[in-house]
Parts: C-alpha cells; sequence; structure tokens
C-alpha cells in the first residue's frame, strides 16, 4: 500500500516539476480553463505589487482573494512554488487517507477493492491532466482543493471541530461550499449515532453545536482578515465579485456568455436564477440521500463546479477524484463510455476553438460557447448517471440482484 | 503678494517652476482683448499657423453678482461663477501632432476632446460640479463631452498644475478626462468662433473658415479660463479667456510640391481691417534662419518689424506685423503675407530634444502590452519627466508587469502613483516620475488583458477597436541655447501660459499617440439563442435531478394498459377472442 502511494507521489511530483520547468508553464497559466479572475496566480502577484504599492488590492478590480491568502503569499513570495507543491501533497495524502471510511460494508464490494480506493484517488487526483495543469498554472485553485480535501478527512475521520473549522475555510475561500455543512452533518450525526429525526433532542443538540462551531470559526476568519487589512474592502470584493458575476472572462461555466449576451434589464433575476442553482439541490438531497452522506457530498461538490461562477478544470477534477470510490457502481452506469469521451473531447476542444478566436480570428466566441455548453452537459449528465447508478445500486442492496415479477418472470426495473 | 503655484509633493518639485515674479501677469497685452497669429515652416515642409486670442476681465467672477459682461462671453463667465471653476482647460483636437517631425508644439493636445478643471475649495460636491460643467460646455461647443463620465475621469496628482493665480494645489479639486474617440468638425468650431467679440466678421478671426481649417493634417482648438493678476501689485484678480486654434496645413499635397505660401493659399483669405475692440493685433512669422546661415526665407510685404527671442530653447527670429499700425494698410487694401524660399531648403530635421512614442504590442485579443519610448536627445542633461497614463477598466493593467528600461538597465521611477480601475466605474490612473539620462531612450512597457464586455457596452462598429487616450509627458526641458530675460512685450505670447522659470529650461507637456486596441466581442445576433441554449443545459439538470429525487425505484408491474388497450380488450370480448 505505502510503496505504491509514494511512487504515486513520485510521479506527480516529477510531472508537475518537469512542467514548471518547461516552457508549457506560461502556456498553461494562460489558459482561461485553467485559471479564472478569482484564482489566477497573475492576479495573486497583482494583487502583491499593488499591496507593496501601498494601494490596497481590493481598490482595483483585478484581486479577488480573501485577505489571508494574501498575507500568507506576502511571506511566502519566493517559496511560492514550493507551496504549491507541498499543498498538492498536502491534499493527496488526505484524500487517500479520507478514503478508507466512506463506503461501508457492501456486498460488491470486497476489502481487497476497499483497499485499493486510496490509491486509486490519490491516482486520479494526483495524475489527472486537469490538476496539473491548475497546479503548473498556479491555480490558488489547489488551495481550495486541499482546503476541502482536509475538510472531508476530517469529517471522516469523525473530528467535528476541525471539519467545521476547515469547512469554515473553505467558505471563507469561495463561499460556495457553504453547501458541503449538509452531508458533513449529516455524516458526523450517522457516526455518533444520532438519528435523524426532527422530533429528536440530540439531534437539533448536536445540530446546533456544529452550526456554531462552523459559525464562530467564520467570524473568527473573517474578523481576522478584518483586523490585517483594517477595512471591509475585501467583502465586497471576493464574495460580490463571486455573486455579480462582473467579469465576463471566458471560462468551462455557464455564466460569461449568458450575461455577455443578457438584456441589462433581466440581469439581476438571472443572477439570482443561475446562482441559487449551487445552493438549491441541497435540501432534496439531503433528504434523499440522508443514508449516504459522502455520496450526497461528491454530488454536491460536483454540482458546486458545475454551476459556480468562475469554474476552472481544477473544480472539476476534485469531484472527479471521488470516481474511483464509486467504482462499484460501474456495471449500473449507462453511457460512461460516451460520456467520457465528450468530456476527453471537449477538453482537446477548449484550446483548439479558444485558439480559433481569439487568434486566428477564423471563428468567434459562440464556438467556444458551444464547447462549454457540451462540456457541462457531459458533466451533468455523468453526475444523474452516478446518481442513478448509485439509487439502482440501493434498490438492488435490498431486494435482491435477480428480480421477479409476481407472475415469476424476470423484471425490468424502473422509476416511478 | 501673490502665492506662487508649485508642484506639491513627492519628487516633481524638481519640475516646480522657478519663481518668477508676475509669470501669471498678462503680459504684454495691456489692454482687454489682443489677438495673435503665429505662422511657423515645420522642418517637413508643412505650415503651422496658430491663433490665439485673449480677453481679460477686470471683474472678480467668484466674488458677488456679476451682470455686466462686456467682452467676456456670457455663458462662460455665469458658468465659472455658479460651479466656483478656478480654472477650465479645454481643447478639441481632430489629428496628431508630430513632434518627432514638426518639433515642440507651441500648445499641445491630445487627439479628440481634452478636459481638466480645477475647481475653487469652496466646492463641496467636486464630482457633481464636473458633471454638470462636463454638460454644459457639451451644449456650449457641441461636442460630446456629456459623455465624460467616471470611467474616463481621473484626479491626476502630479501632471497638471494651476496655470493661473492660485492659492493651493490640493489635487482633489482637479478633474482631468480624455474622450480619444471624439471627431472635431465645423459644428465645434462655430461656436468657438462665437466667443469672439467680433466673430468671424473683423480681424485676424475673418481668417477662420472652416472649410480651410478642416482641410489640414491637425487641427486643435482650445479654450483657457484662469484666473491672473490684475497689475504688478496683484491686490486684485481678472479673469483671462485665451482661445487657441492651431492648425497644420500640409503644402507637399495641396501646393503641388512647392513650399511657397501666403495667407490666401492657405485661408482663401486676406486681412483687412482689424476688430476695432481689439487692443492689439499682430501677425507673426517665424523666419528663424536653421543652421546659422543666412536667412533662407523672405517674406513680403516687408514686416512692421523684426524680432528675436528664445522660445522653447530655440533662438526664434519673427516678422511682425502690427494690424494696429496704421502704416500697414496705407500702401494696400488688405495684407497678404507671402514667404519665400530663397533655394531649395535642405531637409535636415532638427530633432526635438524631448519627445515620445507609443504602441501596442502582442497579437491576439487575450493579453497585450502597451509599449512607450520617450527620447531625450539632450547631448549631456539628465531631466526627469512626469508620464501620466489612463487607460479605460476594459484593459485591465498588471502593474507587476511594469518595466522602464534605459540604456539596457532598470530605471526605478522616484515617483508612482498607482490607481487600479474597477469595472464599469473608473478608469487604470499610472503617474510616474521617471529620471531621463543625457541622450538616451527609455522603454516603458506594461502589459494588460482585454476584457469581454456585455454586449450593450460595445460601441457600434465593436470590431473598429477602443481608443485609448494619449499619455501625457510633463517636462522642465534644459534647453540647448542659454535664454536671456526676454522682452515679453514682443515676443508671441503662446509660451505665456505655461510658467517661465529660470532661463536654463522650459517647460514641455507633449502627448503621445492615442491607440487603438481591439477587444474580443460575442456574437451580437445572438442573445435569444444563448439565454434559450444555456437555460435548456440548467433545465437538463433540474430535469434529471428532479426524476432521481421525486421518484423510486419499482419492479415493472404489468400494467393495465392504457385507454386503447382497454377499449381493445372490450372489443375482443364481444367478439370473444383472447385479450390482448
Amino acid at each position: 500500500m505505502a510503496a505504491p502511494l509514494v511512487l504515486v507521489v513520485l510521479a506527480a511530483v516529477t510531472v508537475r516539476a518537469a512542467l514548471y520547468r518547461s516552457s508549457v508553464a506560461a502556456f498553461i497559466a494562460e489558459r482561461v480553463e485553467v485559471a479564472s479572475p478569482l484564482n489566477a496566480w497573475k492576479r495573486v502577484v497583482e494583487g502583491l505589487a499593488l499591496l507593496d504599492l501601498g494601494v490596497s488590492p481590493y481598490s482595483g478590480a483585478i484581486f479577488h482573494e480573501t485577505p489571508l491568502i494574501i498575507y500568507l503569499f506576502h511571506f511566502l513570495i519566493e517559496y511560492a512554488e514550493l507551496v504549491f507543491m507541498v499543498s498538492f501533497k498536502k491534499q493527496k495524502l488526505l484524500i487517500e487517507l479520507d478514503k478508507y471510511a466512506p463506503d461501508v460494508a457492501e456486498l460488491i464490494q470486497t476489502p481487497m477493492e476497499m483497499h485499493y480506493i486510496p490509491l486509486k484517488v490519490a491516482l486520479f487526483y494526483l495524475l489527472n491532466p486537469y490538476t496539473v495543469m491548475s497546479c503548473v498554472a498556479k491555480s490558488t485553485c489547489a488551495i481550495n482543493n486541499s482546503v476541502i480535501a482536509f475538510f472531508i478527512l476530517a469529517t471522516i475521520k469523525g473530528s467535528a471541530f476541525l471539519s467545521a473549522v476547515f469547512l469554515a475555510l473553505a467558505t471563507y475561500q469561495s463561499l460556495y461550499p457553504l453547501t458541503l455543512f449538509a452531508p458533513a452533518l449529516l455524516y458526523l450525526l450517522q457516526r455518533q449515532f444520532i438519528p435523524i429525526k426532527l422530533k429528536s433532542k440530540s439531534f437539533w443538540l448536536y445540530t446546533m453545536q456544529y452550526a456554531s462551531l462552523y459559525l464562530c470559526s467564520l467570524v473568527v476568519i473573517i474578523c481576522l482578515s478584518f483586523f490585517l487589512l483594517n477595512s471591509w474592502d475585501f467583502i465586497p470584493s471576493v464574495y460580490g465579485f463571486i455573486l455579480s458575476v462582473p467579469d465576463l472572462t471566458p471560462n468551462i461555466g455557464l455564466f460569461w456568455y449568458f450575461f455577455a449576451e443578457m438584456f441589462e434589464h433581466f440581469s439581476l433575476f438571472f443572477i439570482c436564477v443561475f446562482q441559487i442553482n449551487v445552493f438549491f439541490y441541497t435540501i432534496p438531497l439531503a433528504i434523499k440521500l440522508k443514508e449516504h452522506p459522502v455520496f450526497f457530498m461528491f454530488v454536491q461538490l460536483a454540482i458546486i463546479s458545475i454551476f459556480k461562477s468562475y469554474p476552472t478544470v481544477g473544480d472539476v477534477a476534485l469531484y472527479m477524484a471521488f470516481l474511483p470510490v464509486w467504482s462499484h457502481l460501474y456495471r449500473f452506469l449507462r453511457n460512461i463510455f460516451i460520456l467520457s469521451c465528450v468530456l476527453i473531447f471537449c477538453s482537446f476542444l477548449f484550446p483548439v476553438l479558444w485558439h480559433l478566436w481569439i487568434y486566428a480570428g477564423s471563428a468567434n466566441s459562440n464556438f467556444y460557447y458551444a464547447i462549454t455548453l457540451t462540456f457541462n452537459i457531459g458533466q451533468i449528465l455523468l453526475i444523474s448517471d452516478y446518481f442513478y447508478a448509485f439509487l439502482r445500486r440501493e434498490y438492488y442492496l435490498t431486494h435482491g440482484l435477480h428480480l421477479t415479477r409476481q407472475d415469476g418472470t424476470e423484471a425490468m426495473l424502473v422509476l416511478k | 503678494g501673490p502665492s506662487l503655484p508649485a508642484l506639491p509633493c513627492c519628487g516633481c518639485r524638481s519640475l516646480s517652476p522657478g519663481a518668477v515674479p508676475g509669470w501669471h501677469l498678462l503680459e504684454g497685452c495691456g489692454g482687454t482683448r489682443c489677438g495673435e497669429l503665429l505662422l511657423s515652416p515645420l522642418p517637413t515642409g508643412d505650415v503651422a499657423a496658430t491663433f490665439q486670442f485673449r480677453t481679460r476681465w477686470d471683474a472678480d467672477l467668484q466674488r458677488g453678482a456679476v451682470s455686466h459682461y462686456r467682452l467676456f462671453p456670457k455663458a462662460l463667465g455665469r458658468l465659472v461663477a455658479a460651479l466656483g471653476v478656478r480654472e477650465l482647460h479645454l481643447a478639441l483636437t481632430q489629428g496628431f501632432w508630430r513632434t518627432r517631425y514638426w518639433g515642440q508644439p507651441p500648445l499641445q493636445a491630445p487627439a479628440g476632446a481634452e478636459l481638466w478643471v480645477w475647481f475653487q475649495p469652496t466646492v463641496t460636491d467636486v464630482d457633481k460640479a464636473w458633471k454638470e460643467l462636463s454638460n454644459i460646455l457639451s451644449g456650449i461647443f457641441c461636442a460630446s463631452l456629456n459623455f465624460i463620465d467616471s470611467t474616463n475621469t481621473v484626479i491626476p496628482t502630479a501632471s497638471f498644475k494651476p496655470l493661473g493665480l492660485t492659492n493651493g494645489t490640493d489635487h482633489h479639486l482637479l478633474r482631468y478626462a480624455v474622450l480619444p474617440r471624439e471627431v472635431v468638425c465645423t459644428e465645434n468650431l462655430t461656436p468657438w468662433k462665437k466667443l469672439l467679440p467680433c466673430g468671424s466678421k473683423a480681424g485676424l478671426a475673418v481668417l477662420l473658415k472652416a472649410e480651410r481649417l478642416f482641410h489640414s493634417s491637425y487641427h486643435s482648438q482650445a479654450v483657457h479660463i484662469r484666473p491672473v493678476c490684475r497689475d504688478a501689485s496683484c491686490l486684485a484678480v481678472s479673469w483671462e479667456l485665451r482661445q487657441t486654434l492651431t492648425v497644420v496645413f500640409d503644402f507637399f499635397s495641396s501646393g503641388q510640391g512647392k513650399k511657397d505660401w501666403s495667407l490666401f493659399k492657405m485661408f482663401s483669405r486676406t486681412l483687412t481691417d482689424t476688430c476695432p475692440l481689439a487692443s492689439q493685433s499682430k501677425v507673426y512669422v517665424d523666419i528663424s534662419p536653421k543652421n546659422k546661415e543666412k536667412e533662407l526665407l523672405e517674406v513680403s510685404p516687408p514686416p512692421t518689424s523684426v524680432h528675436e527671442a528664445v522660445v522653447q530653447g530655440e533662438k526664434k527670429t519673427y516678422a511682425v506685423y502690427d494690424l494696429l499700425s496704421p502704416s500697414l494698410f496705407n500702401t494696400s487694401r488688405s495684407l497678404n503675407v507671402q514667404l519665400k524660399w530663397k533655394r531649395p531648403q535642405d531637409m535636415e530635421m532638427p530633432i526635438p530634444i524631448l519627445h515620445a512614442q507609443r504602441y501596442v504590442a502582442g497579437y491576439g485579443l487575450q493579453t497585450g502590452e502597451i509599449c512607450t519610448l520617450i527620447y531625450n536627445t539632450h547631448p549631456y542633461r539628465a531631466f526627469p519627466v512626469i508620464l501620466l497614463e489612463t487607460v479605460p477598466w476594459y484593459l485591465r493593467l498588471y502593474v507587476h508587469t511594469l518595466t522602464i528600461i534605459t540604456k539596457g538597465k532598470e530605471n526605478k521611477p522616484s515617483y508612482i502613483h498607482y490607481q487600479p480601475a474597477q469595472d464599469r466605474r473608473r478608469p487604470h490612473l499610472l503617474e510616474m516620475l521617471i529620471q531621463l539620462p543625457a541622450n538616451s531612450v527609455t522603454k516603458i512597457t506594461i502589459q494588460f488583458e482585454r476584457a469581454l464586455l456585455k454586449w450593450t457596452e460595445y460601441p457600434p462598429d465593436p470590431n473598429h477597436g477602443f481608443y485609448v487616450g494619449s499619455s501625457v509627458l510633463s517636462a522642465l526641458v534644459p534647453s540647448v541655447t542659454a535664454m536671456k530675460d526676454m522682452d515679453v512685450e514682443q515676443s508671441p505670447l503662446f509660451t505665456s501660459l505655461f510658467p517661465s522659470s529660470d532661463g536654463s529650461s522650459y517647460f514641455v507637456r507633449l502627448y503621445t499617440e492615442p491607440l487603438l486596441v481591439n477587444l474580443p466581442t460575442p456574437d451580437f445576433s445572438m442573445p435569444y439563442n444563448v439565454i434559450c441554449l444555456t437555460c435548456t443545459v440548467v433545465a437538463v439538470c433540474y430535469g434529471s435531478f428532479y426524476n432521481l429525487l421525486t421518484r423510486t425505484f419499482h419492479v415493472e408491474e404489468p400494467s393495465r394498459g392504457g385507454l386503447a388497450k382497454r377499449l381493445a380488450n372490450v372489443i375482443r370480448k364481444f367478439r370473444g377472442v383472447p385479450l390482448l
């Protein structure tokens, strides 16, 4: 177990180090798919330069990182590369460890397979080209991802305090992980054997405990940022920027072209409609998947990466790292082959159509937009396919694999 | 005594004009109204004609109600009084002054419209006054100055100092805006001419014929209002209005290859009289000999007098025609100044000491780089220059990519003021004090990223590109020729707008080329399609999740069938055949 893991880590670090030093690094750093206005390394450097000039980094429209990040890098600027490397290693270790617990003893999954899940997750994350690229581009998405990974690890290890702190950090960094509160709470309740009943007193007690831990750490972090900068400027500049989507730089998401082409009159309405997508699946999912918080977490992460206002491939890589955990669903997936092909082809077409639009001038914005649409459709269908497979497997687990009709003939399973 | 203006703070002091008492007096123009025309042949063979009309008004606009405006245009007078304007400079320009080939201009202005205003310290809401002022000026001059808003207004800290009598230089009272896209034409010239007391009926103004003025390589008209000392004791304030107009006629293309010219050839008019209200009216012709040779130019008719002066570091000889002297119109009824070259002119161009050029580097529509080259051709003196760069928000500047290279080494600016842009609210402002070593080229580069705008934010013809206003260079340039205290009574007065200094250097303000930058564009015909398609994707997600969340798996039971099946079974029952 340990030896292959070390190998994977070594391979991952080697690939990254080689790419850092090569001339591809600058090309990757400029890619809009990898670096969004929110997390581009160039913008972090710009924020630091502004700080050095004595200008508040939040007085402009370039810098949208949180104050803690800027101070972190202010001290570490020379070692920035190293920091990225370390954050990757950490992240990987975490994810590995955490995967031990997630899936409960199931009929289909042998302990042997379980044993390899951490390694597969590590492989999937560390050698995923998406992750490699966002690491080489020094996108701060890597830091967000590692905070979320720490959060998942802490949750799965059952540490409510650490889980709340990391969730607060993740929320502080990019706002959307707020929705991960629900799966984390469900998981912790499950671990404490507290029944999830609205009338149960212990349920409410524990919920309040966890919520207050989370809110307290959030308040502490935000106040700390305030004292670092002595102003609240970062609130509109970070969260206002995430929510109101003023920067329409193309990315792999759904927002940029939609709001570039929007009628000014309806702009606010549609911003609300689009932003609500991240948050509004949480409660129905919590009800449906209350017995399976880890799967819930995976679905929620995927929804965040599809519907966030400035998504990058780093976000996609985060939920894709979970896919090996659900390898036992493979036999129930309906169109995994087509969807993988769609996602892979789209990934190659992004730079091609970008070049045709921006540099060659022989295509226009619609081409790139079409690819973002396809990519997002692919992601949506992939997630709903996994969701379908998960529900179907649940059904088989309770009803047996060989279903028969009342008359004894073999039965079909349908959603009703 | 009067308090002298001094550049505030931060290393700019080296640029401060020396304390020459009374430089802000209305030198030379004793009366209330004077007009001048300066004709200067340019090294390339073109001719620059610069008009200046000055009106002085001995009343304090700010204090008490003024109802009698005499020669001062009432529209501007009331504007100054009502909005608490201390100083106003408006220039409308078509074309670009090519400093490298035409030499230092008497008064340069950036392409398009430029407006900068100092307000009185009593003005509480400067932004509101500025907005109101630009709207009113837009009406007065028929220009699109109403497009001046927070996205193109900046507050420079060091580049623009008050040129008139002043008590302080709190730069929060200053507003500066340039509209590089503005097109200047006759509808801007007519209201400008109407501000003259004699209109275009008499005096030098009869030459201002629109069809000739706009058939030129460069046209710039300006209005400057400032408070000045009423007399040498400077106990009272007067208001001065300067209207200037500079035109460059291209004689190679319009003069059939001959470079001889006359007033009639240029303006299709000659001078016949003076404005009866003018207390001074003169025509100056620059006949400075080049290369210390004997003069190459012959002017006719013989000038009233010849005057020598040092202007902008160069020794100049002027032929002066005083239109008020009775002898001038005695011999002939009109004055048509003519100039002939005595022999073919050798094209050796003197290169101005300070000149600059600017361009956009890079390819594609994602990023780019603004490069500015500043030349100091002085053989042995270094001098500092203030560079002001205003860049609209949709070019996202990255100040950490700013590099300043002189002679292969990095040149660190001694003062830097940077205000980053905010999307749709304010532009980038970059102001730097850079030392230019003798005989050097300084290259300043800064990278930017092109933003994708909302489809309604693009102007008509979006693929034409977006203009970026000229950057402004302000410097005290050391002169090569030693300057004496010149006889200000006699020399052309264009230079007196700027402070003259101790004699070893002179003030220059230069503007670089405006830039034209392309931005990526969305497809303007697609809004409905994009809204439909994107909403479909969201709906696909909603639909599939709704399905999975609200439904559960069931074993497929033999259904009793739909209506058709049941009907068929009923019929089959009657017929006695097996049911379906």
